[in-house]
Order: structure tokens, then sequence, then C-alpha cells
């Protein structure tokens, strides 16, 4: 895995128009999206290509935390979206939650997120990145 | 934590993280840093000065030799706010896992 990127899977028992819902349906989002203590509030939730998402996590203390992007696309078997947290404003992911299905009532699902890169990559610096990144994930074990 | 965003935007250019890497060998001046690579010394410069803005590395004030050091706190960060962020979101898909076996047994 390259720093990069970040990707977590998970098999769940249940279809994957049910797992897609758990996305997608603000009443099921804040059944599980928020914390032991936490409450969430759905402030937008348009799951369509250029549609907006807002959840604020509150926590005990009252304080709220918002996490909030845009739908790039949304289909039944992946939705491609930004993911922000209001704590770090300008740390922007691009998200991508694919939901696949086993065919017993199961579906894969994954969620994969990208740093974009700086636009100021002028150096034509492709062919090395992957290297860079490799050497870049031994240093940062070593911390 | 509030310059993570800085650090990213260093980081994101792969002349800079070989930068990163050969100090992590030790501390170089400008020109032991720019020997492997085809462009300007100028050039190498300025990545040196979007490295030091970011506060991932220092440079020696000894004007002959200005040795460039890296400085590791910003790197730890920025593994702390991912580890953060990956605890996190496990966290949560722990919970619709459990959310979903839950309305299984509803069904």
């Amino acid at each position: 895995m390259s720093d990069q990127e970040i990707s977590f899977e998970r098999v769940f028992d249940a279809p994957p128009e049910t797992v897609f819902r758990a996305f997608t349906d603000p009443d099921l989002v804040a059944r599980w999206w928020a914390g032991d203590g936490e409450k969430l509030t759905v402030e937008a939730l348009d799951p369509t290509a250029g549609g907006s998402w807002r959840f604020v996590n509150t926590g005990a203390d009252g304080v709220g935390t918002a996490f909030y992007g845009v739908y790039h696309s949304v289909a039944p078997e992946r939705i491609v979206q930004t993911f922000e947290y209001g704590g770090f404003p300008g740390i922007v992911l691009l998200e991508t939650l694919t939901f696949d299905d086993l065919g017993d009532g199961r579906t894969r699902f994954t969620d994969s997120s990208v740093f974009p890169a700086s636009a100021a990559d002028a150096y034509g610096g492709g062919g090395g990145a992957t290297e860079s990144m490799d050497r870049l994930a031994a240093l940062l074990a070593t911390l | 934590m509030a310059d993570l965003d800085v650090t990213f935007a260093a980081l994101a250019d792969p002349v800079r993280r070989a930068i990163i890497t050969r100090l992590s060998a030790g501390e170089a001046t400008v020109n032991e840093l720019a020997e492997p690579f085809p462009i300007s010394l100028q050039a190498v410069s300025k990545h040196l000065k979007v490295l030091e803005r970011a506060g991932l590395i220092t440079r020696g004030r000894d004007a002959q030799r200005r040795p460039c050091r890296l400085r590791t706190e910003p790197l730890t960060e920025t593994a702390d706010w991912i580890a953060a962020h990956r605890r996190r979101t496990e966290d949560r898909y722990d919970r619709l896992e459990r959310m979903l076996a839950g309305e299984k047994e509803q069904r």
C-alpha cells in the first residue's frame, strides 16, 4: 500500500442494495456513522453527481465536527466522492466506495481514498513516483 | 497539526520526496542534494524552500556549506493523522457491520 492511498475492505452480511442504502439513506447513515456517545446530524445528503453531503458529528462535550464533500458519481456498485474533515480543511480525499455482489446475500465492500497530488507536479515525475513512494513508505515506517 | 495540508502539498512532488529520502540518511549540502537530478540548482533550491516552509527541513547557518537536515516532526504528524483517520474509519465500519447484522435478524 502506498502512502498516498488508504484502503479498507469488508464483507458485509447483507446484499449490495442494502449496503448502498446504508450510505445514501440519511436515517440509516445516522445510525452507524457517529461513535458511541456521539450524535450525527445529516445536514445534506444528495447522492447524485455533483450533489453534496455534510454530516455533523457532535460529541458528548457538545462540540460538533463537520465531515463533508461532493459526490462525483453515484451508481449502485460504486460511489466516488470527496471527503473533507472540518478539523483539517484543505485536506481533501478522493474516496471510492464499491459494493460487489458476492451472490449469496453478502457484499464485498471497499473504501479506497487517495490524497490528490500537487498541481505543481511539473517535473514529469510520473516514472519515478512509485519508487519514491515506496521509499517514503519505508521512511515513515521507521518514525 | 494545523499545517498538515502544507506538509501533504510539500510531499506531493517526487523530487521533494527524493530529497527527503536522501536527508533521512543524513544531512547534505544543496549541491549534494542537487547532484542526482537533471534540473538546475535554482530549481532544486526552490524545492528546498518549499520543504523548509513546510517545516520538513532545516538549513544550516554555515554560509559556505548550508547543510540541510531533515525534521521528523511533520512527517510523524502526517503519519499520525493517517493512523487516526484509519482507526476512526475502521471503527465506523465496525458499527456499520453491527447495524447490518442487526437488520438481518429482523428480516
